[in-house]
């Protein structure tokens, strides 16, 4: 099938993911109010796993496996040239895998969160379903209306589950803080769109690539548009100094939500950052590598620095996932094809082991939002075995350890640094991660190494069943990018083949 | 006479954006909004979208603007207002951003061709004479850019869930 957008029905089928995902959160909807789960919210009984609450979510989870479907379809349909306002390459087709797999993971984890909060699970599916949505459409898209389009529909949907639990006053202000702090983001984000259409005079990104690299573009405008453009993208990936609202909205927000956040609105404001900049910038390098440079460095140091002196679990992944995200902005200041496809399969491999960290400390915190510190864990390793392996494993690909998936990850990340010859962020990648084994290893060595701090003080841990599905989705598939990392990147290097021309990576730049 | 017009609406709209930053009262920030909201509508019709305009007389100026103001009276009667925005480096810092990024501009554009409205403008006269003031918006709206303005329905849907959630009152 070859679609060239002449007729408005290839834009259906060209979108197919995103408008199944869309129904299904209509319908999932429309369920949750109407008969039996009416007020399943206000007296949940019976098994979290199956039944009243947890059907919805089953159902949530069919329409992910039907739009992950219509995704595999997508591969067999080509478009006709590279200027329409929906891009059909492999490198959308494979942001959408990591989306699609982010919420199959949270949905899994947070049934019997959903069930002992007394959540409403119709809305809290929906939105789930609709921020993937929306982060579709912002990989997806080759204009910036559409990522704007896309970026405000994932944000809201996310803004609105960050306060989802109204029995937490910490969620209602993770909530707020959020909210404000987003739409200020969003205000930066929309001038430098405005500005960029003042500069080329179109908001599609391959116009805009010509735009640029003809000459025909203005300058000055262009300069602050990319400025804008950055401090927008910098705020959704959290990278540092736009990172202050992350440790409060990740230790407010419900915790499957946080996983959720911490997973998807990253991956999508990465691939959008990627595609903007690379294809639609592309020629404007020397202008904002600079920027991209310093923002990885201090991003990297400061985060992994402030993670040390963490107590609380949920802040401290929060750091971390800050720390991720200054590594992912070292594989877009290299901006060369090997970063690219570092860059996919790191958001694979990091979406993988935080949902499952993130899953581990649901469990812990008896599926609540109990008991969150460090000291919790003590002994827990010995009194829950398995889980201790599992979380452990999770720790160890973080921090970046040989035979986990995040140390491949890392290794890719560093060989496209190093094609672009960045050495000083490759001297600063390796120092951090060295330091952030700290505060990794301090959890595991806490868990393994000290008894309990009281008789029965993990007795209450409970992993139900569609938990214990996600946690082995997520370990085997962070062991088998470990040890066979081949496959994976083969596929993300076959991604980003045609995104764009990669002019980055001029030799011997520095700031 | 046009330019004389654009600059007089000009003037006001950029005072009515700066006296919602330093306003004292809420309710002063939303009148000197409805201001430069009303004045953007004047530069509209200077522009020639007159459909623009009355939208955004209507809906701005008119349904959310009013909504605001019925919010905040409702929210906050009988309480005294309080000047929370504190000269410092930081307001110094912010001013001077816009400040430079002001003058960037002006220099950009000062140097261009400013006897028409733009590189579009010769397209917009054309489609305007084709399709008249509405159609030339209608016409693009839901053929070229029909994904968008579903998108924007996807974005008001989960807008108002989102609300409905956060504000529903019994929480057991």
């Amino acid at each position: 099938m070859e679609l060239d957008f002449s007729r408005q029905l290839h834009f259906f089928w060209a979108l197919l993911p995103e408008i199944i995902l869309c129904t299904f959160g209509m319908v999932v909807l429309v369920a949750g109010v109407s008969g039996k789960y009416k007020d399943a919210d206000k007296a949940p009984s019976g098994d979290p796993s199956f039944g009243t609450t947890a059907d919805l979510g089953w159902l949530s989870l069919i329409g992910v496996l039907i739009a992950a479907g219509a995704n595999g379809w997508l591969y067999g349909v080509k478009e006709v040239g590279q200027d329409s306002m929906i891009a059909l390459d492999h490198f959308r087709l494979f942001a959408n895998w990591i989306f699609l797999l982010a919420a199959a993971l949270t949905i899994l984890i947070s049934f019997a969160y959903v069930y002992r909060q007394r959540l409403q699970a119709g809305e809290f599916f929906a939105l789930i379903l609709f921020a993937t949505a929306g982060a579709m459409f912002m990989a997806g898209a080759r204009d910036l209306i559409v990522i704007f389009l896309g970026l405000e529909v994932m944000s809201i949907a996310v803004y609105a589950l960050t306060a989802f639990n109204r029995r937490d006053r910490k969620s209602a202000e993770a909530g707020l803080k959020y909210f404000l702090l987003g739409a200020f983001a969003t205000g930066f984000f929309l001038y430098g769109i405005a500005l960029t259409y003042g500069a080329t005079g179109s908001t599609n990104v391959a116009v805009i690539a010509t735009s640029v690299s003809s000459g025909a573009a203005t300058a000055g405008l262009l300069t602050i548009a990319i400025a804008l453009l950055v401090i927008g993208f910098s705020f959704k990936v959290s990278a540092v100094p736009f990172h202050m609202w992350t440790p409060d909205v990740y230790e407010g927000a419900p915790a499957p939500v946080t996983a959720f956040m911490s997973a998807t609105v990253k991956a999508a404001a990465f691939i959008a950052f990627a595609r903007v900049f690379l294809v639609a910038f592309n020629d404007s390098y020397t202008t904002w590598f600079p920027i991209l440079w310093w923002l990885a460095a201090i991003t990297m140091v400061s985060a992994n620095l402030i993670a040390l002196v963490q107590t609380n679990v949920k802040r401290m992944l929060a750091y971390s996932s800050i720390a991720h995200g200054g590594y992912l902005l070292l594989a877009l200041t290299a901006a060369n094809p090997t970063a690219t496809a570092g860059m996919l399969f790191y958001l694979l491999v990091y979406t993988l082991m935080n949902i499952g960290a993130f899953a581990i400390v649901i469990s812990v915190a008896h599926q609540a939002e109990e008991r969150q510190y460090i000291d919790d864990y003590t002994g827990f390793g010995w009194t829950n075995p398995a889980l201790g392996v599992f979380l452990t494993i999770f720790l160890l690909s973080l921090a970046g350890f040989p035979g986990t998936g995040g140390f491949m990850g890392k290794i890719y990340l560093l060989q496209g640094a190093a094609e672009s010859e960045l050495w000083w962020l490759m001297v600063i990648l390796v120092l951090t991660t060295v330091a952030s084994y700290w505060y990794y290893l301090r959890v595991a060595w806490l868990m393994w190494m000290k008894n309990p701090t009281s008789d029965g003080q993990h007795d209450l841990v409970i992993t139900p069943f569609p938990m214990r599905l996600a946690l082995v989705v997520c370990v085997g598939l962070i062991v088998y990018t470990g040890i066979f990392p081949g496959a994976a990147l083969e596929f993300a290097r076959a991604s980003v083949q045609g995104l764009g021309a990669f002019g980055g990576g001029i030799v011997g730049l520095a700031p | 006479m046009v330019t004389f017009l654009f600059y007089v609406f000009a003037a006001v709209a950029v005072g009515g954006a700066i006296g919602v930053v330093i306003s004292r009262s809420p309710v002063g920030s939303l009148l000197s909004m409805i201001a430069t909201l009303g004045s953007m509508a004047a530069i509209f019709v200077l522009l020639e979208a007159h459909f623009l305009a009355a939208i955004q007389i209507i809906v701005y100026a008119g349904a959310i603007m009013v909504l605001f103001l019925f919010v905040i009276m409702l929210l906050n009667l009988g309480h005294d207002y309080q000047k929370d925005l504190k000269v410092g480096a930081f307001s110094l810092v912010s001013f001077a951003t816009v400040g430079a990024m002001a003058y960037v501009l002006s220099r950009q554009l000062g140097a261009a061709d400013l006897s028409d409205s733009g590189p579009g403008a010769a397209a917009i006269d054309a489609a305007i004479a084709q399709h008249g003031v509405v159609g030339a918006i209608a016409q693009p709206l839901y053929t070229t850019y029909v994904v968008p303005f579903e998108i924007t329905g996807i974005l008001l849907l989960v807008a108002i869930v989102g609300a409905l959630v956060l504000a529903k009152k019994n929480v057991a």
